[in-house]
């Protein structure tokens, strides 16, 4: 019999699969940014299996081992909260929750992600029931066009965390003590997220109100 | 992307036997660098060993009163660690003045010493570079280069490491920890890690082929005043112009590295004890063999600037 065309991937397991393949199965190849200069020899395609949840719900996928983990949620599981901007972690559009860590999806592939915890602005909070963090965006007008909000969310939930965590900053002025809530503390932790509208100060009253409402 | 195979490790002696299969292999572990080049084609790896399962994230005492830091042990983690911030202030503050917070949360130590320069011309794969073509030239020479390196650069390649916790790696005296693919493992010093451009640019490191990086290792705490002071165009998030890591002890003795100036972090004993004589004859030192362009000249003035402020704040 011939080797099945998908192969679950297990820990050492070799996907013995030629060089150049192209991509079938749930996310095309041209989301997978597949090359033109492909040849069409290749057509044989390789798919991994991966397993994790999203938002709470458990998710079994089999992708082209290229697909981002950004490209996974908007075109393998339709979640297209999640944004992409630039592609190149320079933007932060693409901020998820990954094991309750802020990650840029775009800069890291799916099939890597076996067994985590993934959470989107979708999984934060519905329209009738929004997170706190996503009510004092809209009460802040912490956005103009939108494109970044979800992004900037996911990123201040977790800048929130990470304050209460004790993880320093650029600017915590003693390492060894605990990091203060201060503007200039949010300001340099939500450097990652861009805003091309310039909502900037409406961000960090909204991320303010929500950090005082937790003290 | 180009298509490539993919598979996951479980150990370092796995991983290291992966690369010896395939040598045409790129570890990921991280993947902040690497995915972002693969994206542009700048790397096209046609197989990706996983070693984010290796188990090295932890951060251990050493016999010598040291620290023995994972190669995956995340930026976050590392700057964040109570020993780390307590012993070796420097190391927490570069890690800290660098990329982003969704950055430092998947950028391991080991591959932040191995990411790749942002040189734009590097990144610009319609344009000449000997570190991406080999023997296809520098458009840097010659072209808009402010960002670039004023010493140890040569006529093939004037691109600067770009890495803020190599710089206080070097002036904390770092060992790099490795397995070969044989399953060998030795120790390098930071200070050997990276190389200098010359004719070989493309040659960044003394690794070799499929060799894998398992730890940084610290030697005990040296304790000073430790700074790290960096000269960027924004605030935040982005790549230094010059950076200081600098050590001074309160008799005025210490060790300075600078970071954005060179193809490796640069450090010098002569400058080094130059330091109880002030920033001014440190940068003489540091600076002696500069080869500035006509757009980054600044840098040399910038940097002794950057390292008087911070000897000015260690002695309080």
């Amino acid at each position: 019999m011939a080797s099945p065309p998908q192969q679950e991937l297990r820990r050492r397991s070799m996907i013995a699969a030629a060089a150049t393949t192209a991509a079938i199965g749930t996310v095309p190849a041209a989301l997978a940014q597949s090359s033109a200069e492909t040849p069409p020899e290749a057509a044989k395609a390789t798919t991994l299996k991966v397993s994790f949840t999203v938002n709470g719900k458990p998710r079994d996928l089999e992708l082209d081992p290229r697909t981002t983990l950004l490209d996974a949620l908007r075109e393998g599981m339709n979640l297209t909260g999640t944004k992409k901007g630039c592609d190149h972690g320079q933007c932060g559009a693409c901020t998820v929750l990954l094991d309750g860590r802020r990650i840029n999806s775009c800069l890291t592939l799916a099939v890597m992600h076996p067994g985590a915890d993934i959470t989107t602005v979708e999984g934060l909070g519905t329209p009738d029931r929004l997170h706190p963090m996503q009510a004092a965006f809209v009460k802040h007008d912490g956005y103009q066009c939108g494109y970044c909000t979800p992004g900037q969310i996911c990123s201040a939930v977790a800048v929130l965390a990470e304050i209460e965590a004790g993880i320093p900053s650029h600017v915590t002025t003693d390492l060894n003590a605990k990091p203060q809530l201060t503007g200039a503390e949010l300001r340099e932790r939500m450097s990652g997220n861009i805003c091309r509208c310039g909502a900037y100060s409406n961000i960090v009253d909204a991320i303010t109100e929500v950090a005082g409402s937790k003290a | 992307m180009k298509p490539f195979t993919y598979e996951r490790a479980g150990s370092p002696a796995e991983a290291a036997a992966a690369a010896a299969r395939r040598p045409e292999a790129k570890f990921i572990a991280g993947g902040t660098n690497l995915l972002d080049l693969m994206k542009l084609q700048i790397e096209t790896p046609a197989h990706l060993i996983d070693v984010n399962g290796l188990k090295l994230d932890t951060i251990e005492p050493t016999q010598e009163g040291g620290l023995r830091i994972g190669a995956l042990v995340r930026n976050t983690d590392l700057a964040a660690d109570e020993r780390v911030r307590r012993d070796y202030g420097v190391l927490s503050r570069a890690l800290l003045a660098g990329a982003s917070g969704q950055l430092r949360n998947r950028a391991t130590t080991a591959g932040n010493l191995l990411q790749r320069t942002r040189c734009p011309y590097f990144y610009d794969t319609n344009m000449a570079c000997n570190k991406r073509r080999p023997g296809s030239g520098c458009s840097a020479i010659g072209g808009i280069n402010r960002q670039h390196a004023v010493v140890g650069a040569s006529e093939a390649c004037i691109a600067t490491h770009p890495s803020d916790m190599a710089v206080a790696m070097r002036v904390l005296d770092a060992s790099i920890e490795t397995v070969k693919p044989q399953g060998a493992t030795r120790t390098i010093s930071i200070a050997e890690l990276h190389r200098l451009p010359g004719d070989t640019p493309n040659v960044e490191t003394v690794l070799e082929a499929g060799e894998l990086i398992t730890a940084v290792t610290l030697p005990r705490p040296v304790g000073g005043s430790q700074q790290y002071r960096k000269v960027r165009d924004r605030a935040s998030y982005a790549f230094a112009l010059v950076s200081v890591a600098a050590i001074v002890q309160p008799d005025g003795s210490g060790r300075v590295a600078l970071g954005g100036v060179a193809h490796k972090p640069w450090r010098l004993d002569a400058a080094d004890a130059e330091m109880p004589r002030g920033a001014k004859a440190v940068a003489g030192k540091l600076f002696a063999d500069a080869k500035p362009t006509e757009h980054n000249a600044f840098k040399l003035p910038l940097a002794e600037r950057a390292l008087a402020s911070v000897l000015a704040d260690a002695r309080g």
